[in-house]
This record gives structure tokens, sequence and C-alpha cells, in this order.
């Protein structure tokens, strides 16, 4: 919404400043976006006259001229082909900032004479590219005259950006309201809108045939005028429309127009000698066709709002008029439209056709009920004032929609749902100011908002328009009150874990990543479980088409990326959701990584072969995994590792780490059709861990059980076990520590070997197993005596033989 | 030596200050360990001459029996102690030699060890969650994925409604249970719903989390974050919306004097509704924070409107509060000075290296980070 400071103070009588009205529009939330002052910019240039215009001593192509300012004759030095003596122009001062060259002017002397300002060109004020002379203007220009006044430029340009609830103020009278409301001046009368009466009656008649849906056009209101003379509207109406952006067409468009932004209330004017029989308001039929003053051909849909007549559709109701009725310079009859359209309907079928009109910005902001009538008299008088002709008497159909209610305002209420403390006097003030009838009776506000404030429904609402016009400013801060005396926690365990989780891999040297929860169908694919991805209906492009079913989809692309800057190495991880189901626990979180390349570039005390670290191998993500669990207190000595992880990663290069039946995470080496479908060639490993599947403590505060520290020192045997090379390596360990558990503390692989020296299809394990004596030194027959019972155990549990 | 020391056990105890002599002198010209152990053997040893003319004691006279062995072993102790001496001495030698052949060149890089990085996304929830923590407020979740109701109608939000195109929604192909729309949540909001529904009042909450609109330029993503604040008790009013808020920009951007400014605004979920301005310059293209006099808006809030609450089952008639949405990518943005919006979710290394913080930077206020 755009206005100029002159065309607001038609409305309001201030003496405030420019800068004071910005600032208390923004105060009042009428947000200025913008304030575009040309008077500002142009304020020292002036009309001159130039008295004389001679050869300059030294130069060709230079005059010496004498400038009458209005105020003094200076003498400059011009080089414009065009100086001569008697024309009109415009003089810059010396000190003057001139806006086509971003230079401030300064006093010279050119070739040895001096020169006192400058007579400028359209391009050096900024106003077109014309640098062939100086500016010539008419003989009647008056000298010294501020340049801007006389190009009608003094007009300070105020942009707001209106809120959805504020249709009222998107007209000048709506604005200039509110400010008086806030005490920066009074609001003017405006006899424009007393009724005005008719000489005959309108041959055409307005029809309403919305059944049952009269709220789409609830009311309209017609006039017809006769005998009119249409074309250019008077200067200061074209300026003004200038100002806020319209081109002036004709006088009769320009006043619909100038009436929209005056006072918020949309008009169009048909030529009525176009007109076929009587206009009705209906619905489109679906397919109808009109071509509208934008001069494109829309297809209408039913549900949408139309001004018809025998012929077809004569304008799209609350959007935009129709060519083939508008108005030209030939038209002598026009037949007035000042109707009320319905919010949401104008809303979607302005959405529907892509039409963003200056009536549909209003009538789905919610017009004035009652400027259907007021706005017909506005028009009226300025059609017959500008075009001349003579008026019908109004012509309707509908009837005005009961707006009256009375809404309570209890004083109290600004103070405590507001925060700011104002009397009931005060509040009544204010709501009058603002147009409401108010009353302060038995200790209530009773207020009636007016017409034009549709947006206004409860005590709330009243609440904000008190403070508002007093100002937020106003109400005193106060500082959230303790609950306890110390804070609670902030998060629950499960939250806190999120926090921990990103804290503990990034200590472990991997980068954080937070990546688009959507990603490629094409890739995500490949990594669905059991459900296809949840598709996104209106996706910004095919690329982002699906929700992630694992957030591995995301960092795999991620990792490709890099790649392709020329990283080859790297470790980047990412706490998330994925998504299995639009059901709300099939959105799951969880903590994935990736590691690319190698452990870290070549290094001089790497081995001599080729210097290169080793490459990140299943070993790595199954230790982040580890890592983590054990950074969120999962009891990581009770997991299992089972062969089972999902079909992304490489069948025997991958596993599933368990509690139990829960799955905690997955880990391993990519699937190399995952990699071929990335195009990567370097090694890549990854992991999952399911941060909603790890068990919560038990207890709010983690008591130690005593530390018991062993007097007597811990005895380790070495064993090497001979078994098939299917045999998990986790087995034998587990039928070692069940020869003894009291006295088996510790079991720990060293050694895995598999090739020439042992039998094929078998590889040798070894493992050193740790005792603790509790009482007393074990002797040595008590050691033989376990050792054999772990030979037993695992020969029992894993067929597997000690090597001898 | 040998001859020496034969000299010595032929010797007489008279002749004891020879032998001390003769011991002293061989272990100052011990001029390695292995002699020095020699030196040792040869006077100390079973078989040395201080050893030997010990044991010729015996056949002396108690009286001069007794004078001589005080002044042997006196000389014992003092040949020991000044093999001990001289052995510190060889050794520190040694030890000197053996340095000075072992030199590392230190120069050289050490072995990489990469450094990880928190998001600053991550980091800026943390510190929020630390600031709003301060406050009372605990944290609340929702889905992403959510329903028409929530994200909107529950929020008085009606179909049709214009506001809803403001929001420019991801809608999924798949429908709910009863048919309602599936989305994706345009705004942290539907967890106020979510929260008022199953906690009930009175609450303090922030909510942050993943975003959604179907927007993308130079100043949007198609996914951002944003943390929801909501209060709802019997007491709150707009000054508690101002102190709550002014008190966490302060705190958050570290600027003591910071400007805040509430403007009127409107949002359909709110009434009164504001938007919050801090104090900026941008003189010469440079963003600062401050009492510059130049204004930015970072935030959107208001009291919580009556039709959300009823809408959420409280009773608006006893219980009110105030509400605010935040963009968390905005914030980090102005804090760090982060100058692209859509850099934030490209996974750059170079990105993450140089604008994420060390893992274990967890945000304290009372540890003052």
């Amino acid at each position: 919404m755009k206005l100029t400071l002159n065309w607001l103070r038609d409305h309001l009588d201030t003496t405030a400043t420019l800068d004071e009205i910005a600032e208390r529009l923004t105060a009042l939330g009428l947000e200025v976006e913008g304030v575009d002052d040309p008077a500002a910019k142009y304020a020292p240039f002036v009309i001159a006259r130039v008295v004389s215009a001679e050869q300059h001593p030294n130069a060709d192509r230079l005059r010496v001229c004498v400038v009458d300012t209005g105020r003094e004759q200076v003498q400059v030095v011009c080089g414009a082909p065009n100086a001569r003596a008697g024309m009109k122009g415009v003089f810059a001062p010396v000190g003057s900032w001139i806006p086509g060259t971003g230079i401030e002017l300064k006093q010279g002397v050119i070739r040895g004479v001096e020169s006192n300002g400058m007579l400028v060109s359209e391009r050096e004020m900024g106003l077109s590219d014309d640098h062939e002379g100086i500016i010539d203007l008419p003989a009647d220009a008056p000298v010294g005259q501020r340049f801007a006044t006389f190009l009608g430029l003094d007009d300070p340009v105020i942009e707001i950006a209106l809120t959805p609830d504020r249709g009222d103020c998107a007209g000048v009278r709506g604005i200039a309201r509110d400010l008086a409301a806030s005490g920066l001046g009074t609001l003017k009368p405006d006899p424009r809108m007393a009724p005005l009466a008719g000489s005959f009656d309108s041959p055409i008649a307005w029809k309403r045939d919305l059944p049952g849906h009269d709220e789409a056009c609830p009311f309209v209101v017609g006039r017809y005028f006769r005998g009119v003379r249409n074309g250019p509207s008077p200067k200061w109406m074209q300026d003004r429309l200038r100002a806020v952006g319209l081109r002036p067409i004709s006088a009769l468009v320009d006043i619909t127009n100038y009436v929209t932004m005056d006072l918020g209330r949309p008009l169009h004017v048909f030529d009525a000698d176009k007109v076929k029989g009587d206009l009705v308001m209906r619905f489109a039929r679906d397919g109808e066709t009109v071509e509208a003053l934008n001069g494109r051909t829309y297809t209408l849909r039913d549900g949408m709002t139309v001004i018809a007549d025998d012929s077809g559709v004569a304008a799209i109701g609350g959007i935009m008029g129709g060519e083939p009725t508008g108005c030209t310079d030939e038209t002598t009859n026009v037949f007035l439209e000042v109707a009320l359209f319905d919010p949401l309907r104008t809303a979607a079928t302005g959405r529907a056709l892509a039409i963003d009109s200056d009536a549909r910005y209003r009538f789905e902001r919610g017009v004035d009920p009652e400027s259907a009538l007021w706005g017909a008299e506005v028009a009226a008088r300025l059609i017959l004032e500008l075009c001349g002709g003579e008026a019908s008497r109004p012509v309707s159909a509908g009837a005005m929609p009961a707006w009256q209610r009375t809404l309570i305002l209890r004083p109290e209420r600004v103070m405590s749902l507001g925060g700011l403390d104002v009397p009931a006097e005060r509040s009544v003030t204010v709501l009058r100011g603002l147009g409401f009838q108010a009353e302060l009776k038995a200790g209530v506000i009773e207020a009636v908002p007016p017409s034009w404030r549709a947006d206004v429904e409860g005590e709330a609402d009243l609440v904000e328009e008190v403070v508002r016009v007093i100002g937020y400013d106003a109400i005193p801060p106060v500082s959230m009150p303790k609950l306890t005396a110390m804070p609670a926690p902030a998060v629950t365990e499960p939250q806190r874990r999120v926090s921990l989780a990103k804290r503990a891999l990034a200590a472990r040297g991997m980068l954080e990543a937070v990546t688009y929860s959507f990603t490629d169908s094409r890739l995500a694919a490949a990594f669905a479980g059991d459900n296809a991805p949840i598709r996104l209906a209106n996706p910004i492009s095919s690329e982002l088409d699906v929700m992630r079913p694992s957030i591995l989809v995301s960092l795999a692309a991620a990792a490709r990326r890099n790649l392709d800057r020329g990283h080859d190495s790297f470790s980047l991880f990412e706490v998330g959701p994925a998504y299995e189901t639009t059901s709300d626990d099939g959105q799951r979180l969880i903590a994935a990584g990736i590691r690319v390349g190698t452990t870290g570039p070549r290094h001089w005390a790497e081995p001599a072969a080729n210097r290169i670290a080793r490459a990140w191998d299943a070993y790595d993500a199954k230790a982040d995994c580890l890592a983590l669990l054990e950074a969120l207190g999962a009891p990581v000595a009770n997991l299992q590792v089972t062969t089972d992880a999902p079909g992304y990663y490489h069948p025997g290069r991958a596993a599933t780490l368990r509690l139990g039946k829960a799955e905690l995470a997955w880990f391993g080496d990519l699937h190399p059709r995952i990699l071929r479908l990335l195009d990567i060639d370097a090694p890549v490993v990854a992991f999952e861990v399911f941060l909603e599947r790890i068990p919560l403590p038990k207890q709010k505060v983690a008591t130690r059980p005593l530390l018991k520290p062993q007097p007597l020192q811990p005895v380790a045997r070495d064993f090497a076990f001979l078994v098939d090379a299917a045999v998990p390596a986790e087995k034998v360990v587990r039928a070692a520590r069940t020869a003894d558990k009291t006295l088996i503390t510790a079991v720990d692989v060293f050694d895995v070997y598999q090739g020439d020296r042992i039998e094929a299809g078998k590889k040798s394990v070894a493992i050193a197993v740790t005792l603790q004596p509790e009482e007393r030194t074990l002797t040595d027959a008590e050691i033989d005596a376990v050792a054999a019972k772990v030979v037993a155990q695992v020969e029992k549990q894993t067929g597997g033989t000690l090597r001898g | 030596m040998d001859e020496s020391m034969n000299q010595i056990t032929a010797t007489a105890a008279g002749s004891l200050a020879e032998l001390r002599e003769a011991a002293l002198a061989a272990c100052a010209q011990a001029a390695d360990l292995e002699a020095l152990e020699a030196v040792r053997i040869a006077q100390l040893g079973k078989k040395g001459a201080v050893s030997q003319a010990m044991k010729a004691l015996g056949a002396m006279a108690p009286e001069e029996r007794r004078s001589a062995g005080q002044a042997l072993n006196a000389l014992k102790e003092e040949v020991t102690a000044a093999i001990e001496a001289r052995r510190a001495v060889l050794e520190e030698e040694a030890l000197a030699r053996a340095l000075e052949a072992d030199r590392l060149d230190l120069t050289l890089p050490v072995r990489p060890q990469p450094q990880g990085a928190i998001h600053p996304i991550s980091q800026t929830i943390d510190e929020i969650i630390e600031i709003f923590g301060q406050m009372g407020f605990a944290v609340a979740e929702g889905p992403d994925i959510e329903d028409d109701f929530r994200n909107f109608t529950a929020l008085n939000i009606p179909p049709e409604h214009p506001a809803r195109q403001m929001h420019d929604t991801f809608y999924l192909e798949e429908q709910g249970a009863d048919g309602a729309a599936m989305l994706l949540r345009t705004h942290t909001s539907p967890v106020q719903v979510r929260a008022l529904t199953s906690r009930g009042a009175p609450l303090r909450v922030i909510a942050p989390g993943r975003t959604y609109r179907c927007d993308s330029d130079m100043t949007h993503t198609p996914m951002f974050h944003q943390v929801e604040g909501l209060v709802v008790d019997k007491t709150t009013h707009m000054g508690h919306l101002k102190g709550c808020l002014i008190d966490f920009v302060r705190t958050f951007f570290g600027v003591d004097d910071l400007p805040v400014r509430f403007r009127p605004s409107f949002f359909p979920f709110t009434e009164p509704s504001a938007e919050v301005d801090i104090g900026c310059s941008r003189k010469g293209g440079e963003l600062r924070l401050g009492n510059y006099g130049d204004w930015l808006e970072i935030l959107g809030c208001g009291m919580v409107h009556p039709k959300v609450l009823a809408n959420c089952g409280v009773d608006p008639a006893e219980y009110q509060g105030f509400a605010f949405g935040m963009g968390i990518e905005r914030i980090a943005m102005l804090k760090y000075g982060i100058p692209d919006l859509r850099t934030f979710f490209e996974a750059d290394l170079r990105w993450l290296r140089h604008y994420g913080f060390p893992a274990l930077g967890l945000p304290s206020l009372v540890r003052g980070q």
C-alpha cells in the first residue's frame, strides 16, 4: 500500500513531520517499508533563466552564462549546445548533490573562467538518459521555483506493508484515521460521502443469481451516468496515481483507481452502451471465458463470482473488469458498479487465475460494507466533476449485510492481558478515535466496531486496539517469574541424548551436516525398506520429491558432492529424522554417519609403501556405533552382533548391533550397488544408530556399586584355536568365558589368521584369557584346570581345536 | 692395579693411607661405568684390597684391631661414596652423550587427527535451550509430518484463509486416516497444539525443529528451522512477553543494551500480535547489532489467541499466555556472521569446518560460553 504525504493530508489535519508520521505508522502496526522523498533529493534545484550566454574566451565548445536563479545572478560555464540567452533551465548551486552522477558539485574555474554551479541535463537529474543538452523548460516556468514542485514531485511517497487483517487501511483515509486516533492530528470530515440525488432511473438494473450463496456478493449498488466526456484526468489526479505506481488511463478509469487508493473502495465502470441487457451477479460456468482489462483471456470455473450481461461475462467479480465492456475515450454513457464480494472466494479466484489486482488486494482483506453506499456517492461526484453528464438514481440488489455487533471490554484486561495500565476512560477515547461506538457502562466498555473493522472479533482484539494505539513501547517489560528456585531440566533424557550424540561423534573427528529431509526418489528407492518412500504432492523439484527413508541417502549424496569438490577422505554425520510412515511414530530419530576414503591423508610416518593411511573399514563404523552407544549409556557389553543389516549395506561386510531383540544400530560397508548409483569409487563405510531404542536409565541418579579393587595380580593365558572359517570370533570368546564365570574377567581376541599355514576353510583365532584370583594366588594346577576348561568349552561350542 | 692391590694387601694397617690414596685415584680415573665397576670389585669385592685388609684384622691384637677396624670401616665408606659419586658423574655423561645423538625433527607434522565440528544450527539450538531453560522453559517436540488440523485449523487458520497461502505448504500424496491432508509443518506452531492438548495448562515450552515451505531463492530454502515458544498460565501478559524476549535476545546476542522494538502485527494464532526488531547498523554494507538507530526484524510473537486455546481444550476464560516463533538460521547468521542461508544445508566440508563449533563447546550460561 502506497500513499503520498499530501494525499494523507487531504484526510489528516496534522503538523507532524514526515519522519514523525513514518515512525508512528510503524508503531501502529502499519509497517513503513520505505519512504521515497523526491523533494529531498531535488531540494537544491531551482528553475532559472539564462540571462546571457557568451562564447568562452578559451574554449570553442563552452559558453559563459549568467543565470538568474530568482534570488541572484550567478556565472556558470556551460558546455551544452542548447544553452542560449532567454531559455529556462534547472540550476544546480555549488554544494548540491547531483543524483544522476552521484557527485557533489564544487565551485570551479574552467579554462580560466569561474563557474558557480551548473545547468543540468535530464540525465544529471536522474530523470532520463538524455544528455544531449541541458533541460529546456517552457517559457512560463516560474523562475526561482523549486524544480521538484514544478514537476509535481515534491510529495514524499510512503510504502506500507499491510497485514492481511487491516483491509481498512488499504485506503489513505483508513491510515489517516489510525494516525488521528494515536494523537497525530485530526481526521477531516469527508463531505463526498453524502448522498447525491440522481435525476433519472438507470436503464440498467442489478440482478443476483447466487443460489444458496448470497454471501458471494451480498450487496451491489449501481449508477448510470449519461452524457459524460471521457479524456485525460486532471494533472493532480495523474500525479498522485503515478506517485503510487499506477498508470493514468482516462478520467473514468482513473476515478475508479483513485477511489480505490483513497478510500480502499474498489469500483468498476462499464461502458453502458456495450452492456447487453441488465447486469447479473452469478457464478461462472465451467469453461466460460472472459477477456480481462489486462488484455489476457481467462477461462473461468464454477464457483467464481462474475458480473455478466446477456452476452456473457463482463467482469470477474472483485478482481478485474472485462475488456469488451470497458470504458474508452469515446464512452459517453457509464454504468458504475459498487459491490461487496466475499473475501475467501475472491482470494480463491484470484489465486486460481493468478491475477493480482488492486481490487483483489482489498476484497480479500475485506472491504467496508457501508462503502457500497458511500463509495457510489464519492465516485458519482468525481464523475460529474471531471466528466460532466448526469447521474441516475442508484440501483441495487441484495441488502447491506448486518455488521453491527457489541463487544465487551473489561477495562482491567488491558493490563492483565496487554500488560499496560490504562484507565477505562482512556480506552474509551482510543476506541472512539478508531470509529468504535464505545461506552463505559457498569464497569465494562461496550464497544460496537465500525463497519470497516470486521477483523475485530473479541475482547483480545479490543485490548490490542487500545495497546496498539497507545504504543507497545509503553508496555513495561517484565522478566519471566521463576517457577522454582533452581531451573528444572529443560530437556528430557531422550532429548539430552540428541545433543550428546552430536558431540560424541564430533569428538570422534566427524563433521556434523544438516541436510534436507526430502531427497531424490530415484536415490531413495535404493534405501527404502518395506515401506515405499513418502512422496510429496508438490515437490519443489524432482530431486527433492520424497521424504528420506534413511539419513544415509542424504549423507551419501553429500559425500558425492564433496568428492566432486576434490575432497577424497572425510567423515560426516547427521543426527535427525528419517521417515518410514506418515504416522507420528513413523518418524525415526537416527544418528547416522559416513566415512569416505582413508583414515588420513598421505603422511610421512605411515609405512613407506605409499605413505597412505589405511582405508576406513567396517570396524571403524562399528567403533563409531559402540562409542556412541557407550556415550549414550547403552549396555555395550551386552550387545550382540548379527549379520542382518538392511540391503543397502554390503551383504558380507555389515551387521546389526542388538540388545536382546531390539536393533540399536546398523553398520558396515555400503552396498557396491549404492556406490555405483552415486558413481563413488572410494571406500565408504556407514552407520545408523537408533537413538529412541536405547534403554533409558532406571534411576534418576546413577548411584554406583562399591568399587572392590582386587589386591591380587591377574593372570593371563594365551590360546589359539583352529575353527571353521564361518565361525564368528565372538562365539569363541563367549565359549571361553563360560569356562569359569567367576575367575575369567576378560577374553580378548589378539590375532585372527587364515592362510597357507593352516588347513583350507579354517581360521585361527587367538585369544588372551585373563583370570582374576579373588582370595589367594592361584596355583599352577588351578590355572591349568581353568585352561583345560577353556579348551573344552571352545571345542564343545565351536568345534574348534587348540593349535599345537 | 693388581700390583698395587697386592702391595696393599702385603702392607700392614699402617699403610692404610696408601690404600686410600690408591683406591680414590682408581675411582677418579675410571673412564666409564664398566671401568668403575672393575674398581669397585678391586676395592670392595670379596677379594678386593679393602676386603683383604679387613680380613687381616683377625690376626691383630684386640687393641690394634679396634683402631685399625675403625679406620678400615671409614675407608670402606669413603671409597663406596667415591665410587657412587663417580658413577653419577659417568651416568650423567653417558646420558648426555646418548641424548646428543637422539634428535627428532619435531617440526614434522603430527599424525593427522581429523577435527570434528558441530553444525551452527545444533549449536544455536543448544544455546536457545540453555537460555530459555534458565527461564523455566522445557523442550517440547512434534513430528515434521503434520495434519491440516494441527498446522492450520487449530491455530485459527481455517481453510481458504489467506494466511494459508502465505505459507507455501508442502503436501504429501498420501492422505490421513480420515482423508485429511497431510503436510510438512510450515512452522513449529503445531507443537503448541500438541503440547496444549497433551500437557494442558499451565505450561512453558520451547519447540525447536525442522520446518518446510515450498519456496527456494536467495533468502529461502525449502527446509529451515524454527523455535516456537509457548507460555500458558493465568497471569502471563504482554509485559512478560516483552521481558522474556528482551532477556533472550540480549543474552543470545551478548549485547547487554541491545535495543528491542515490539511492533503491532498480525498472526491468526495470536491477539494482540507483534513483530520484534533489534537495533542494528547497516553502514558500509556491514551489519552490526547494537544501538545504532536502524532496525532488523527477527521474530513474530503475541498473546495466544483465545480460539487457539479453546481449540486445544484449554479454557480461554481462565488461561492466557504468549507464543513466539523465530527462525534459527536467521539468528545464527546474525550472531555468527554467516552470509548465505542456502549454504547451511549443502554439507560442504569447507563450510562445516569454517562455521562449525568444537565438540566440547556445549553452551552454558553458568560457565559463560
